[in-house]
């Protein structure tokens, strides 16, 4: 018996590849006008992260005096704050630094919190145990405070805010993977797959992951909607991020002794953490009604 | 029960009704111009395999349809009243007064968070409009009714510290308790143990003869309809295709349909050495993808040219309709679906009994220990532990097959996961090839491996869903057996044919295929190793009865083309029987009796096998068997009883000496039967004489 050549039929049959997944679950997305808002802002915001440069009219740091404290006009749409800095270029330059930060500090941390979710699901004992009580602590308590406290120990930069994004938000991925990982282990696909000789990892990758994905990526969308909350609460508290950067809280933070004078200053960057975190919001929910799961991790900011 | 002939006495009237479903724009229809009708009295029996449509037809009924779902054509009366012109204020009131239900999962129909009394005082009080007094009276008396015992104490009790049978009874008191017009009864058993689901029958042929209530009984098992049905509609891919006397349906089924369904169940003494089930071809369409014409002529062994028009509901006979254009031919009996008897399976080739056994496995025991709670540790109590398995031991020969049958609870899957590898055990020795096998399956080299598999119960977890058959399979192939991408991919077309599914099936996901085709998948898994000996747990409990046929024919024909040693799970006596070389049945975690297969009906049994053998449903409603009624509930495995482990149940309990001693195991002279059991083989052959001459010959 040779095996016959695949007939075009056959390929029909086929798992459908990542590529066309993800162009199915962007036509899903846009079915629905509320996901479908979600992912505009979402998709908007991203290319503002991108091409910021070239659409800000003017630099981030680019002072004009006899310009400064001006209304929204034509020439500045979102008006120019106290120093003369025109504050529409300031919030959408600043969305590459704030995406970027909360974006790599939610990947680590979908990463951490997978390796940990999958092996103390899978392994169980005290090595569950251990972790798990280490992180049920980390967890109590509030995101916030446990950042401020960890800037405290590791200093003010860049990098520090991204530590503290991943060791906040590793548990709670961790923990979301692990839920999943305890339903599926005792199918029988995966005794199957113990009973074929298979090694602890190629049934965590091959056969334990694919059904991790689903509730994954709506927690990681969901912990990078979060995690923007956070960068922007910590520029606000004066930590982590540095001026002259234009991190959004930083810039309410600036703009927030002359409020009732220069009230845009205030406001644009604000609206924009608060559109940001909806839209990202939005399409997790979106994801959430197409891939049919649960949040099974209670909302944290 | 006496039926009441035509016109007055008609409780519900369905007429051409036709429901059909949404989806993507369209209307697919899940009952099609289906037409009954049920007389006062009457137990009206609905049988039809999972996707025939028989659940749209009862929420339709119920006016219970899902938003997408609804009803395009026809008209359904209860009494005098227009069931489809009824507003949602009055279906309120018919609901649960006039018509009741009596659903397949009790646990999920009672609300866990109230006491059982009170949620059939609530019934009593919402539709009769009783004072809270008449309606503790009357419910404490209804409990009663359905024979629970000691019913006040039932009524204060949640649903969960009650047995499923027990809820069950409790379902029917409150299905019964409003004096309803119609109940209808949604495979009321099927998630009961066999001997449960016997009471329940009983109580509900007993209960409802002194009513005037019009019962709908749903099931999917023929055994059941013709134990309590008067009459009986076979529906298939939508449509009704038979509606008969039950006793009529029974001897002389007038829809090739009919006939395969009644010819697919394994009859008890059947066994694969001298009968093949015979199993219709194919599978049911899916809804909305029936072919034109006559709906089963696809799967019809006696389908001619003409069975390409849609055929009528022909009167054939009086009351009694068939959908096939055939059916006087068939009446006349000039043609039948009944094929031909298939050959039996050839015998394999089974070694000579001098060898030694595949599997051998002494003593074994194993407990699961149950959390410490700290009230425990205060009071310095040991702490308990469920004790599945007991001390079993048994051989199995090189390509013989052994059957282990036993209730939910009986420790059989515990078994088959300990020799695996899957679980633990405390004592004993189970040894592969006379090599004692290491506990964990990490101890395991491949090799060991290579020679034991498995075929997991349900088929919606026996394969990953994110993966195609061929990656499945291609997997064993090469960690297990070695072989080279190349070889794996012809060896798992070979499989493919193997277990009968067509190549092209290698690109699909599970999610696309049916119940019985992932078992078949999961079958050719085990398969890709070549193992010495399958453990098969329950493979074909959840499929319908005309695929289990296939699937049962096909692993005895496999079994005899490879020579495997096979170990088969089942809760079913008749499934065990036909396919088995030696039975064992289990209690409790206890061996009970070891048998052949031919002589498994054959006296004498022990009590616990008399009572299974009893209380099974026989698909021929001429033979109203009288099952044995266990008394109580199965004892907790956390807490044994001492002596014989059956003895707080059976019915020919002896004395002390059943409470206190381990009963002897005694070997019958002629059969080689051996019970365990403390009375003396003699006195339960002569006290059993005669429910064997009343149950061993059923093969038609």
């Amino acid at each position: 018996m040779t095996t016959a050549p695949k007939s075009p039929s056959i390929a029909l049959d086929v798992a459908p590849s990542w590529w066309r997944r993800l162009s199915l679950l962007l036509r899903e997305l846009y079915s629905k006008p509320i996901s479908a808002l979600g992912t505009t802002i979402t998709l908007l915001f991203l290319l503002a992260a991108i091409f910021g440069p070239l659409i800000a009219p003017y630099g981030e740091n680019e002072i004009i005096p006899s310009e400064a404290r001006q209304p929204p006009s034509s020439e500045h749409w979102f008006g120019t704050d106290n120093l003369g800095r025109d504050v529409f270029s300031r919030v959408i330059l600043g969305a590459r630094e704030i995406l970027v930060l909360s974006g790599l500090g939610t990947l680590f941390a979908v990463i951490c919190g997978t390796l940990f979710g999958l092996l103390t699901g899978y392994r169980g004992g005290w090595f569950d145990e251990i972790t798990m009580r280490t992180f049920d602590s980390l967890l109590a308590l509030p995101a916030l405070l446990l950042a401020l406290l960890l800037l405290g120990t590791v200093g003010n930069s860049q990098y520090s805010v991204l530590i503290v994004i991943i060791i906040v938000y590793t548990p709670i991925v961790a923990r979301v993977v692990r839920s999943v990982v305890l339903t599926v282990k005792p199918k029988g696909f995966v005794e199957a797959a113990r009973l074929g000789g298979e090694t602890q990892m190629y049934i965590l990758i091959h056969e334990i992951l694919p059904s991790v994905w689903p509730a994954l990526s709506v927690e990681s969308a969901l912990r990078f909607s979060y995690a923007i909350f956070l960068v922007g609460s910590l520029g606000f508290l004066g930590v982590g991020v540095q001026p002259p950067s234009p991190n959004w809280g930083l810039m309410v933070k600036e703009a927030r002794p002359f409020a009732s004078l220069i009230p845009w200053a205030l406001f644009f960057p604000a609206a924009a953490i608060s559109l940001v975190v909806i839209g990202v919001n939005l399409l997790a929910d979106g994801m959430k009604r197409i891939l049919g799961t649960t949040r099974t991790s209670q909302s944290r900011s | 029960m006496t039926v009441i002939d035509s016109g007055d006495g008609t409780i519900l009237d369905i007429k051409n009704l036709t429901v059909a479903y949404q989806q993507a724009g369209e209307w697919l229809e899940a009952v099609r111009e289906v037409s009954l009708r049920i007389q006062g009295g009457e137990t009206y029996g609905l049988v039809g395999e999972s996707g025939s449509g028989k659940t749209s037809l009862v929420l339709a009924v119920m006016r219970y349809l899902e938003e997408t779902g609804s009803i395009r054509s026809g008209e359904i009366h209860l009494g005098d009243l227009d069931l489809l012109a009824l507003d949602d204020n009055q279906l309120r009131q018919v609901w649960g007064k006039q018509i009741t239900l009596v659903p397949q999962n009790p646990q999920s129909a009672l609300n866990p968070s109230l006491q059982v009394g009170d949620q059939l005082i609530e019934t009593l009080r919402h539709n009769l409009n009783l004072s809270q007094e008449e309606a503790e009276r009357q419910a404490v008396e209804w409990l009663k009714t359905v024979r629970l015992p000691d019913p006040g104490r039932v009524a204060a009790q949640y649903p969960h510290q009650i047995s499923g049978g027990m809820q069950q009874r409790v379902m029917i008191a409150m299905a019964l308790c409003t004096d309803p017009q119609l109940l209808i009864l949604d495979e009321p058993t099927t998630d009961l143990d066999v001997t449960t689901q016997a009471v329940i029958l009983d109580l509900i042929r007993d209960l409802t003869q002194e009513q005037n209530t019009g019962i709908l009984y749903v099931t999917h098992n023929l055994g059941v309809v013709a134990q309590v049905c008067d009459r009986v509609a076979v529906m298939y891919a939508s449509e009704l295709v038979e509606d008969a006397a039950t006793q009529e349906l029974f001897s002389k089924p007038l829809h090739p349909y009919t006939q395969g369904l009644i010819d697919s169940i394994p009859r008890m003494g059947d066994t694969k050495d001298n009968i093949q089930l015979r199993a219709i071809t194919g599978q049911i369409p899916p809804i909305g993808e029936a072919p034109s014409g006559c709906v089963f002529r696809t799967r019809c062994p006696v389908a001619v040219d003409i069975c390409l028009t849609r055929p009528p509901l022909y009167p054939a006979g009086e009351s009694r309709y068939s959908r096939c254009h055939r059916w006087s031919d068939i009446d006349q009996g000039e043609i039948s679906a009944h094929q031909p008897t298939p050959a039996a399976i050839p015998e394999p080739i089974k070694p000579d009994s001098g060898q030694h056994p595949d599997l051998k496995v002494k003593e074994l025991t194993v407990h699961f220990p149950l959390l410490r709670s700290i009230s425990d540790w205060a009071s310095n109590r040991p702490s308990s532990e469920v004790r599945a398995v007991n001390g079993i031991s048994f051989e199995l020969s090189p390509g013989h097959t052994l059957g282990l049958v036993g209730e939910s609870g009986s420790g059989k899957t515990t078994i088959a996961r300990t020799i695996m590898g899957l679980e633990e055990k405390l004592s004993g020795s189970i040894e592969l090839l006379e090599i004692p096998l290491p506990d964990k399956l990490s101890r395991r080299d491949l090799d060991t491996l290579r020679l034991l598999q498995m075929v997991f119960q349900n088929p919606e977890e026996a394969l990953n869903p994110h993966h195609t058959i061929a990656e499945t399979l291609r997997r064993p192939l090469i960690r297990l057996s070695g072989l080279s991408d190349s070889e794996a991919e012809s060896r798992m077309v070979e499989l493919l044919q193997a277990v009968r599914l067509p190549a092209s099936y290698a690109g699909r996901l599970p999610g696309q295929l049916s119940g019985g085709e992932i078992q078949r998948v999961a079958i050719a898994r085990a398969l890709a190793s070549n193992p010495e000996l399958i453990i098969l747990d329950e493979p074909v409990s959840s499929l319908d009865v005309s695929v289990q046929a296939t699937i049962l024919n096909l692993v005895g024909e496999l079994q005899a083309d490879l020579g495997t040693s096979l170990m088969f799970i089942s809760h079913d006596l008749a499934i065990v029987g036909y396919l088995a070389d030696q039975i064992g049945v289990i209690y409790l975690g206890s061996l009970m009796e070891i048998t052949g297969p031919d002589d498994l009906f054959q006296s004498p049994h022990h009590p616990y096998t008399e009572a299974l053998l009893s209380a099974i449903p026989l698909a021929d409603p001429s033979r109203k068997g009288e099952p044995i009624h266990l008394g109580g509930e199965i004892p907790n495995p956390v807490d044994l009883p001492s002596g014989c482990p059956f003895h707080t149940r059976c019915p020919r309990y002896l004395g002390e000496i059943c409470a206190t001693q381990a009963p002897p195991w005694q070997v019958a002279e002629e059969t080689g039967k051996q019970i365990f059991c403390h009375i003396p083989l003699a006195e339960l052959s002569a006290s059993q004489e005669n429910m064997i001459a009343e149950r061993s010959k059923l093969s038609n």
